[in-house]
């Protein structure tokens, strides 16, 4: 019944719009190209802000990272002393939990030495599977905080010695979750040996997850591999180290005064060689926060000046039919029928402004995709969208529509 | 006329003043949107080396053929055999090889610890190529290049540090323990973008580094650059085996050559494809020649320099102004059309459509000016705001001149008056018998 009267209504309405051809296309064109532009827009947000809040599922909270270069002039056994003594030395700084040694860390970006391929045969012709890797010792998982749910830790007996001229084959790695499901879907992967570039190793352990040093993949970030070795890279080595708590400030400015003590062996920048967790992932993240503010910020200008567009449009059409809304109301249309007409164009004209936007949306992101790499955009988006802007029209038709419905009868017979 | 129109724009804005302030902050905001992000984009795709990038050329050889390399795109660097043959085949007016790389610095200074400091190996074109300027000294000759020599230009930066800001031209550094007199000082020098060395390792807008040594002293010193791409994991950076390393056909050398003339172009690019056959011939290659020669525009698009945040929001705004234009063409049609009794009095009286046509313009054009006032504080607040949108390496970039803000309240009368011209034709059309009778 409702629906029928409702039904009824447009007609009149269809017909009126009918003669604000160009005012009506006015409003229809800028409703689509905001949907177009706003679920464009927003489905960015979306997926910058989905990569950017993925964890590294480390503590990060409590990790502080140190990148520590050696002077010139020594070679691996000297930088291997060095390593041991500078861990022993961090470890018994008051505050830290525990610390190791590697090459890389958590979002530290793209270097050579952090990317290894794993074949599951030894004469596999094949490439292996892309993975990265931290080289780490027997502390990495507790320093780390990340959890073991398979196998076992590495032992001290099993942490060898590596560096960028020289092999590395461990006998065992520990490997994440994810990687071992990639190597070995059946579920069987402890236990397992694959095959390293210089020989063969055992998976001992499978951790829950833990995010490598890159940021870009959704995939390979997931495939990483602990390796129990000592880099000796007489360029630099990178010591994380964890804290007991988030107050970091006192125990990073001791382990620096801690490490300094020894400072002949080593080149450290007091500013730039000691980040936290939380700078690190702040600055790896920079352009994805930028984007997804930025694109949030436009929507919501967007969205706001199209209210503002069809507030106006309308409060003008309201004094137009000033007299017409007099006539309906003194041949016995209530107040709630005039509210019901406005709002009933309202819907209308917006409807009309999703048709055409959800397919400006869609030829947008096609071209989108092929400039920025964006996935393409889901039927829901749009479809949000479109939900949004119906809710958007009936808000700012609201205050005309209510204007128009206090139009006297009387007006009807009245010359202004 | 003028004031007389403004005056009854301002009237006219007075009676419906809702609908005014509708318009005017809709453009402030759209315009500002637009220029905040002109600002950035600008900062980010400006020519570093305005009046000479199109002569700069920077050739790529593929030497690792159609199943290592990318989408068939040659690798972004050169071998060093390929560099090499570049080189000596001098085949360009001027020409540099050069890779970016760090070194320990230690001065006699016994104040400054050593530090680890980043610059590039290039041969003697490169500061005349790249119109590098000196405070002190200046750059090394073709003879030093081919001597191998121990000499070293290094940033005014790097000398404030080492030798107090004074002429250290003669003095001696330490270069990860070898000597190296100090051949020059540069002024302050920092493109944007850093062109000449980007790559994997080395973003667009990294300062660039303090310190530029020969080519060929720093391969006899088997520094390697800080990227490299090797197409498998056996021919990577193992200094034991440097020799290897460098005939190997592990890409990490940048090579740019000026080319005045479209011919120089022509003939050059003939004179790599030869290079490439060639290479064929020998068995080097197993793919046909494969050579690209872009210059400095060229290859700032291909290596994608301008962050994504900087062109996503230039095309986000611009479309954010155009919404905003398809508004104001709306109110824009209100206002007029309300006025039409008082246009039908005026063409009445006697005023002629050029008339209605100059008012109503005008009105818009004042509109417009008070739009772009508001555009430019939005602007301005944007801008001082940057740090808090952007990247803090692009954030400092943007800066607020008299140009953006010329170009705010250009950007918003153009605007207002382009969105007007639809309404001021409409209200030109008015009839004045048809509005004075029917009241």
């Amino acid at each position: 019944m409702a629906l029928g009267k409702a039904f009824m209504q447009l007609r009149p309405i269809v017909a009126a719009l009918g003669r604000h051809k160009v005012a009506t296309a006015l409003i229809v064109l800028q409703v689509a190209l905001t949907l177009a532009v706003a679920s464009n827009a927003l489905f960015i947000v979306a997926t910058r802000i989905v990569h950017l809040s993925r964890p590294t599922s480390t503590d990060e909270a409590h990790l502080f990272v140190v990148r520590n270069g050696w002077k010139l002039g020594q070679n691996a056994a000297q930088i291997d002393a060095n390593i041991r003594a500078d861990l022993e030395t961090l470890r018994h700084v008051a505050g830290v939990r525990d610390a190791f040694s590697s090459q890389g860390f958590p979002l530290g970006g793209f270097k050579d030495d952090i990317i290894l391929r794993l074949k599951l045969k030894p004469d596999q012709k094949a490439h292996g599977q892309l993975v990265t890797y931290f080289a780490s010792d027997e502390h990495a998982i507790d320093t780390l905080g990340v959890s073991l749910v398979a196998g076992r830790n590495f032992r001290p007996d099993e942490i060898t010695a590596s560096g960028p001229n020289s092999k590395m084959s461990p006998a065992s790695i520990i490997v994440t979750r994810s990687l071992a499901d990639q190597l070995f879907p059946d579920g069987s992967a402890l236990g397992k040996t694959v095959y390293l570039p210089d020989g063969p190793a055992a998976i001992i352990g499978i951790l829950s997850s833990l995010q490598g040093p890159l940021k870009q993949s959704e995939r390979l970030d997931r495939y990483t591999v602990l390796v129990p070795t000592h880099y000796l890279d007489p360029a630099g080595v990178v010591y994380l180290v964890r804290t007991d708590s988030t107050a970091m400030k006192p125990v990073i400015a001791a382990a620096l005064k801690a490490l300094q003590e020894r400072g002949g062996v080593r080149i450290l920048d007091p500013r730039k060689g000691i980040v936290s967790m939380a700078q690190v992932r702040e600055s790896a993240y920079a352009e994805d926060r930028s984007v997804a503010l930025l694109m949030s910020i436009l929507s919501g200008l967007l969205l706001l000046a199209t209210a503002g567009g069809i507030v106006g449009l309308s409060s003008f059409w309201v004094s137009q039919r000033r007299k017409q809304i007099g006539i309906r109301r003194s041949l016995g249309a209530t107040t709630g029928d005039i509210l019901g007409y406005f709002h009933a164009e309202n819907f209308l004209i917006v409807s009309g402004g999703i048709a055409l936007g959800a397919l400006l949306a869609f030829v947008a992101n096609l071209s989108l995709m092929h400039v920025y790499e964006l996935p393409r955009m889901p039927l829901y988006v749009p479809v949000l969208g479109a939900l949004l802007l119906w809710a958007l029209g009936q808000l700012a038709v609201w205050g005309p529509a209510r204007y128009a419905a206090k139009v006297p009868p009387v007006v009807a017979i009245r010359t202004e | 006329m003028w004031g007389y129109y403004v005056v009854l724009a301002w009237r006219s804005s007075a009676r419906s003043k809702a609908l005014t302030a509708l318009v005017i902050v809709l453009l402030g905001f759209g315009v500002s949107a637009c220029m905040v992000s002109y600002a950035v984009f600008r900062a980010t795709t400006s020519d570093p080396l305005p009046g000479k990038s199109s002569r700069l050329y920077v050739p790529l050889i593929d030497n690792v053929g159609p199943s290592y390399n990318y989408l068939g795109e040659p690798n972004d660097t050169l071998s060093y055999i390929d560099a090499m043959a570049l080189w000596r085949a001098h085949k360009a007016s001027r020409q540099t090889l050069l890779y970016p790389t760090q070194w320990q610095v230690e001065s006699d200074n016994p104040s400054v610890p050593a530090m680890t400091e980043t610059g590039d190996a290039v041969t003697a074109d490169f500061f005349s190529m790249f119109d590098l300027p000196f405070r002190f000294g200046s750059g090394w000759t073709a003879n030093d290049d081919a001597q191998h020599a121990t000499v070293a230009v290094i940033s005014q930066h790097l000398n404030e540090a080492l030798f107090g800001g004074k002429n250290s031209v003669g003095q001696e550094i330490r270069l990860d323990g070898q000597l190296f007199r100090i051949g020059g000082v540069l002024e302050d020098w920092n493109p944007r973008p850093r062109f000449f060395d980007v790559g994997d390792d080395v973003r667009p807008f990294d300062d660039v580094g303090d310190i530029y040594i020969p080519f060929t002293r720093a391969t006899d010193m088997k520094k390697d650059s800080t990227f490299s791409t090797c197409p498998t994991d056996s021919q990577a950076f193992d200094e034991s085996k440097w020799d290897a390393y460098l005939h190997s056909e592990c890409d990490r050398i940048v090579a740019w050559v000026e080319l005045a003339t479209p011919a120089d172009v022509d003939r050059y690019r003939e004179y790599l494809r030869h290079y490439a056959v060639e290479q064929q011939r020998l068995g080097r290659f197993s793919w046909p020649p494969n050579i690209r020669l872009r210059n400095l525009p060229d290859w700032l698009a291909y290596m994608q320099v301008t962050p994504r945040a900087s062109s996503l929001s230039m095309l986000v705004s611009a479309s954010f102004l155009l919404i905003v234009l398809v508004n104001v063409v709306g109110l824009m049609l209100a206002r007029f059309m309300r006025r039409a009794p008082e246009i039908g009095v005026r063409r009445a009286l006697g005023a002629s459509r050029a008339a209605i046509y100059r008012q109503f313009l005008i009105e818009a054009v004042t509109m417009g000016f008070v739009g772009g006032l508001l555009g430019v504080a939005l602007t301005l607040l944007g801008v001082w705001g940057a740090g808090g949108l952007f990247e803090p390496d692009i954030a400092r970039l943007v800066h607020a001149d008299t140009s953006l803000i010329a170009l705010t309240v250009l950007l918003a009368i153009a605007a207002t008056v382009v969105s007007a011209l639809y309404p001021t034709w409409r209200a030109a059309q008015t009839q004045p018998a048809w509005q004075i009778k029917i009241n």
